[in-house]
């Protein structure tokens, strides 16, 4: 059972129906006891990252998922739920982030518009199972994860700056794109992921 | 690179896609769901729904409309018409839109696109302006292009950015059903003013007035109706003939 982590507003229903469509047992819910009945997760996210974060620890979900992230279990973090796995982010003033891949959320320094909106080539640079061809996928989105670790990099994608599409540190998983909107190739991401023995 | 996005407009009434010529004369296209799904599959980028009877009434089989979208296809889609309240928003939302466009509603309470940004985020508020050429300026529009208002449309579109949305839909009531290409002038003005993305709509029939769109008005997507609906330019069509004119599309 695929759990897709609800703790606010945002497109929860788009994921959840992405997983429906490719036939993979999926539910969305807060609650922690029903997320530890799942075997892998997805933490989504629109918005901004101070408020996220608050919400996250106001249910407890932070220290869930620490311990989620340490017993190797896996989860993908999709937008700013891929920012919120990071140490921490500039987005209004410096904000802790979960801490479950060292690195930092910036803003873009070199783009002429301030939201990099729209679609844009996602070209994998180590070989890994969740990403394994370049197309297009949708971005939404104005901050930009840089992990600490440049090995965590598994896929980029330029827009003024060359930024990290998407971030793995074995279980923990995240992109900046939409899967759940970047029809087939996104769709297929998606079903990597469920079918990954990690 | 970012490419640049070709969105299919789907005008809805009572359930069916519609499109007229200025506004007026409306002839019924199809199914929404099953265009969704065509345009989808022909490369779309996105989509937009708009629902132009806009009456209380409508507005429940615009929120189940956007309901079965959602569980079919997997790119973003926008859903405008008779959008008046947070709540409004909060429903097309939570039914499954990405983005809802604003209008008429905005230029009466300027601070719904304040409220509608700080709550559910400038990615999905899309301020959607039609605009009328008078002398050398350009009025704005509102009720579906209906109605006048002594509204310069640089300014409206300037105020509108700070108070927050993130994305400009603009329509040039004089091109719009004349195939007769975008309003080029007024989609530069505004492209080079703001820093979010623009989308310009109104009056595309030929391979040329989506090229000039982007090349002349600087736009970050195209968005057209009756050239898609009526199968005139199949949406691979138009990006074959983009991708020979260098420009970046999906």
């Amino acid at each position: 059972m695929i759990g897709v982590i609800q703790y606010g507003i945002g497109n929860i229903g788009s994921v959840k129906n992405a997983f429906k469509f490719l036939k993979f047992p999926c539910v969305a819910t807060g609650s922690i006891s029903e997320l530890s009945k799942c075997d892998r997760l997805i933490l989504p996210g629109v918005g901004a990252f101070q408020p996220a974060m608050e919400i996250l620890k106001k249910i407890g979900m932070d220290v869930f998922l620490d311990k989620w992230a340490k017993e190797g279990k896996p989860i993908l973090g999709i937008c700013l739920g891929m920012q919120l796995l990071l140490s921490g982010s500039e987005e209004n003033g410096f904000c802790k982030g979960l801490g479950i891949i060292p690195g930092n959320v910036l803003p873009f320094q070199k783009s002429k518009r301030k939201v990099h909106m729209g679609w844009n080539k996602v070209e994998p640079v180590n070989n890994n199972f969740l990403i394994s061809s370049s197309a297009y996928a949708y971005f939404v989105h104005s901050y930009v994860c840089q992990p600490e670790d440049e090995t965590h990099i598994i896929a980029k994608t330029e827009y003024g700056d060359s930024f990290a599409s998407a971030i793995q540190n074995q279980n923990i998983m995240g992109v900046q794109f939409h899967p759940e909107k970047s029809q087939d190739y996104g769709l297929n991401i998606l079903r990597n992921f469920a079918n990954a023995s990690i | 690179m970012l490419a640049k996005r070709i969105i299919p407009c789907l005008d809805v009434k009572d359930g069916e896609v519609v499109k007229g010529v200025n506004f007026v004369n409306l002839t019924s296209e199809g199914d929404p769901v099953e265009l969704a799904q065509k345009y989808s599959n022909e490369g779309a980028d996105e989509l937009v729904f708009l629902d132009i009877t806009a009456t209380l009434e409508s507005r429940n089989n615009v929120v189940d409309l956007v309901k079965k979208v959602a569980k079919k296809v997997f790119i973003p889609f926008t859903v405008g018409g008779g959008v008046r309240s947070i709540k409004d928003i909060s429903e097309l939302l939570i039914a499954g839109a990405d983005k809802v466009s604003i209008n008429s509603a905005a230029l009466k309470n300027p601070n719904l696109l304040n409220d509608a940004s700080n709550r559910f985020g400038s990615q999905c508020i899309v301020l959607a302006v039609d605009v009328k050429r008078t002398g050398d300026s350009w009025n704005v529009y509102s009720h579906g292009g209906s109605r006048s208002l002594n509204i310069n449309a640089i300014e409206w579109i300037k105020k509108a950015e700070n108070r927050g949305v993130g994305e400009i839909l603009l329509t040039s009531m004089d091109a719009d059903g004349t195939q007769a290409g975008v309003d080029l002038e007024i989609t530069k003005i505004i492209s080079d003013m703001v820093s979010i993305p623009v989308i310009a709509s109104g009056g595309i029939g030929t391979l040329e007035h989506f090229k000039d769109a982007f090349n002349i008005g600087k736009a970050d997507a195209v968005l057209a109706a009756s050239v898609f609906h009526r199968d005139i330019l199949p949406i691979d069509r138009v990006k074959n003939y983009l991708i020979q004119k260098n420009i970046q599309v999906r």
